[in-house]
């Protein structure tokens, strides 16, 4: 740091907390203001013709917004709330990014430091609720502290495994009469802190004699290649190697979904090709993915015959659930651009014999048509609802998603050819994600269209932020996949529970136009097959305005394949046969 | 474990314990010479799996400075204790045996107790615990064991 020619600015607290994001390149802040950020807000309104402030109706929506923006551009997320309720409010948002790895800096106002402990208006133990669901987070004792507290929890947040990562700031440290110098530390201090740059060049090694000896391997990737941008490698690699690829639900859009090498998503509503190839993998890899149990259903049963190879950034996320054999801590993208350089260079090639004949057995799995379900319905399939979405943006999109059957749906038959597209709450699995997601990644992308997938049950979760999309001019599309139900429990009632539906029906439905027309944003309706595209498009036509589509579906659609909770990959579900009218 | 002396690392590591299901047997804090941090030595138990998964999550925690597991090297583990006993008259003399056969010290003394101290591995704490005559303990205080590699190297932020 040389400021020894230029005198320091000297701030206040507040202005610190502003110039610090604006000196970080932050564009926007997702917040909701209060009595202990008031001294902050005062500062960005000062700097609003620096720094963007996007007012939500719920500080849930604030971190879901920013967590968006994140997902969709690979920057950190920011969010500023107050103490007490706005923290509470924001934890599920925070929890959400956590189980996601994606970065975030979440600002809370924190009661003044004397009071801390005495039960004061609006406190409570912000450092202590979100300690389990943050990679890392501060609470500000001097006002000195603020500007290196804040660029370390963007270094932090970003860096590594990302993460959210919270500064609890009391008031007094904001306080607008008390100036100090202020600089904007270039350098990040962090002794206990140093994210792996590179993978072990003998474990890569290893990697690439494992991998051109296989016969029967598998590519599996997640959320990791979208984290690193390393969609370019993975798929020079996968083609390199023409062997076949699956992706979680975090990693889809890693690889071109299109691609015949593309078997489908893994796990519990993953395809019947990759799950089998799983099952009977002699190796595999996996590449920024974490053996999530979604995935690997039961343990035991996962991958039996497998060598595993694992790139994981996080030493952590290895040998956790299940045991590897060559595990590669490192960033995928140079761990990728290694094992490229080393497969150029290796005089042997994969087995291409075997290959050939893996392909096949392959293709006799595909032939089950593990997702088929009746196209000539007289009722509107979920399914065919994606697909006629697809149709008409053909990949031109971002799709953020609520959770339930209506997310399975998109991740099975919307396929994106390009990270960063899909935007859904994997881990956690937090019900109203969608829309405020949609906010955060419409105004990382303002001339790009934004549709948000729902259900009748999740959008309801975060309704409000219909009023920030009006506020700011969002033209969202909302495609609401209305089947009056809790779809996806109502599905483990049906399988599980013997068609007891405790509670899983919506009753009291709102009238979802009307509910689209009070915001002053469009709503519509389609019931009938047939309308669904005309609908549709009309709503895309709207291109300044936010359309909410009810679209009415079959009540008793079902998500398959399924591997039930407790089961193996290999045993699923698949959906009832179809008579020959319906196949036709 | 070499530990930012920060006000959050404790209840950081603690909760970690809690909220991953791992077992804490004993946890010791004190700060070191150097002020920006503690020492904290931790027990825990689990398979090596567990205790692989526990040192990564611990590690990756940004206040572990530094971390190293006693246990697959040579070390020196030590605990005291501190333990109040009756002592009657009758049995007066066998408790002083009792603490001169294990290098204790009696450290307050009364008409009717004795405060002991005892510094060793947790085995002979136990021992010494086990040894005393049944109904004559009141008051047992033990630190938790604590512990140091052998030979030269030292545990710093930077080794
Ligand atoms: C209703 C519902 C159904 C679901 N069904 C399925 C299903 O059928 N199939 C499925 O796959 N999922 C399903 N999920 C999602 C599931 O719960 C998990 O979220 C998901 O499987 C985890 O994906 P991932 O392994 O890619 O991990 P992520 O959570 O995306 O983790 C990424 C991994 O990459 C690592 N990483 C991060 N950055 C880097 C880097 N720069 N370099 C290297 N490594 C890095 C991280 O350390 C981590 O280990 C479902 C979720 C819901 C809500
Ligand atoms: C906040 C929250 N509460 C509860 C759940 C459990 N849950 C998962 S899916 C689901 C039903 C979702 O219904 P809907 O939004 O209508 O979607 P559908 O499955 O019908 O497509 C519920 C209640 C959850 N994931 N998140
Ligand atoms: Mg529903």
């Amino acid at each position: 740091m040389d400021n020894s020619l230029t005198p320091p600015l000297q701030l206040s607290g507040a202005d610190i907390v502003i110039q610090t994001l604006i000196d970080a390149g932050v564009d926007y802040v997702f917040g909701y203001p209060g009595g202990a950020v008031l001294h902050i807000y005062d500062a960005l309104f000062k700097k609003a013709d620096q720094i963007k402030h996007i007012l939500v109706r719920h500080e849930q929506g604030a971190v879901h917004a920013a967590d968006g923006y994140a997902r969709a551009t690979g920057r950190c997320g920011v969010c500023l709330v107050t103490s007490g309720p706005g923290a509470t409010n924001a934890v599920t948002g925070i929890a959400t990014a956590y189980m996601d790895s994606i970065p975030l800096v979440v600002l809370t106002g924190q009661v003044p430091l004397p009071v801390i402990g005495s039960d004061a208006f609006q406190e409570v133990d912000t450092v202590g609720i979100t300690r389990p669901c943050v990679k890392h987070n501060f609470l500000v004792r001097k006002r000195e502290d603020l500007a290196p507290i804040i660029a370390k929890a963007f270094h932090i947040a970003q860096t590594g495994r990302p993460g959210p990562v919270v500064v609890d700031i009391p008031k007094d440290m904001t306080d607008p009469t008390q100036l100090i110098p202020y600089y904007y530390p270039r350098e990040v201090q962090l002794r206990a802190y140093q994210p792996p740059q590179h993978g072990d060049l003998e474990q890569i090694r290893k990697a690439v004699s494992l991998l051109l000896t296989a016969q029967r391997p598998v590519i599996y990737t997640g959320g990791g290649v979208i984290a690193d941008n390393a969609a370019a490698e993975l798929t020079e690699l996968t083609r390199l190697l023409g062997y076949p690829l699956t992706s979680t639900l975090m990693g889809l859009g890693g690889y071109p979904m299109t691609d015949k090498q593309f078997v489908g998503m893994l796990g519990m509503h993953g395809t019947y090709e990759a799950n089998m190839a799983m099952h009977e993998t002699d190796c595999l890899i996996a590449i920024g993915a974490r053996f999530d149990d979604r995935v690997t259903g039961k343990i035991e049963h996962f991958c039996p015959q497998a060598k595993i190879i694992h790139i994981d950034i996080d030493p952590a996320s290895i040998s956790k659930t299940v045991r590897v054999d060559i595990p590669i801590v490192g960033p995928v993208g140079s761990v990728l651009r290694e094992l490229l350089r080393l497969l150029r260079t290796s005089p042997q090639r994969p087995n291409a014999e075997a290959l050939t004949t893996w392909w096949q057995r392959i293709e006799e799995w595909r032939q089950v048509n593990c997702m088929r379900y009746d196209r000539n319905s007289d009722k509107i399939k979920p399914q065919f609802a994606i697909e006629t979405l697809y149709q008409l943006t053909k990949g031109d999109l971002y799709l953020t998603s609520d959770v339930g059957q209506h997310q399975m749906f998109a991740a099975q038959f919307y396929p994106f050819d390009q990270p960063r597209r899909w935007i859904n709450s994997g881990g956690l699995g937090t019900m109203g994600f969608g829309l405020p997601a949609a906010v955060g990644v419409q105004l990382a992308h303002p001339d790009s269209r934004v549709v948000c997938v729902s259900g009748e049950a999740s959008i309801l979760m975060c309704i409000q932020e219909l009023a920030t999309c009006k506020q700011y001019k969002l033209p969202i599309k909302i495609l609401l996949l209305n089947n009056g139900y809790m779809g996806m429990v109502r599905q483990w009632q049906e399988f599980f529970y013997e068609s007891r539906y405790a509670h899983t029906y919506v009753e009291a439905l709102p009238d979802f136009v009307a509910l689209a027309n009070s915001f002053g944003h469009v709503g519509m309706r389609v019931d009938q097959p047939d309308q669904l595209a005309k609908t549709l498009q009309d709503a895309f036509a709207l291109t300044d305005r936010l359309v909410l589509i009810d679209v009415v579906v079959d009540p008793t659609e079902n998500v398959y394949p399924m591997v039930a909770a407790g089961k193996g990959q290999h045993e699923m579900h698949l959906p009832p046969t179809l008579s020959e009218r319906e196949l036709a | 474990m070499l530990v930012e002396n920060e006000a959050g690392a404790l209840s950081r590591i603690a909760g970690l314990f809690s909220a991953r299901g791992y077992n804490i047997e004993s946890l010791t804090v004190a700060p070191t010479n150097d002020p920006s941090l503690s020492r904290m030595t931790l027990v825990t138990s689990g398979n090596d799996d567990v205790v692989e998964q526990i040192k990564k999550q611990l590690d990756k925690l940004i206040d572990v400075v530094k971390l190293l597991d006693l246990s697959t090297g040579q070390h020196i583990e030590r605990e005291m204790m501190l333990i109040k006993l009756k002592a009657p008259s009758p049995m007066r003399e066998e408790l002083k045996r009792l603490v001169d056969i294990f290098r204790a010290k009696i450290i307050d003394v009364t008409e009717v107790s004795y405060v002991v101290e005892l510094t060793g591995s947790s085995k002979k704490l136990d021992a010494f615990i086990q040894a005393v005559p049944n109904g004559l303990i009141t008051e047992v205080v033990r630190s938790g064991p604590t512990g140091i590699a052998r030979g030269a190297a030292g545990l710093t932020p930077d080794a």
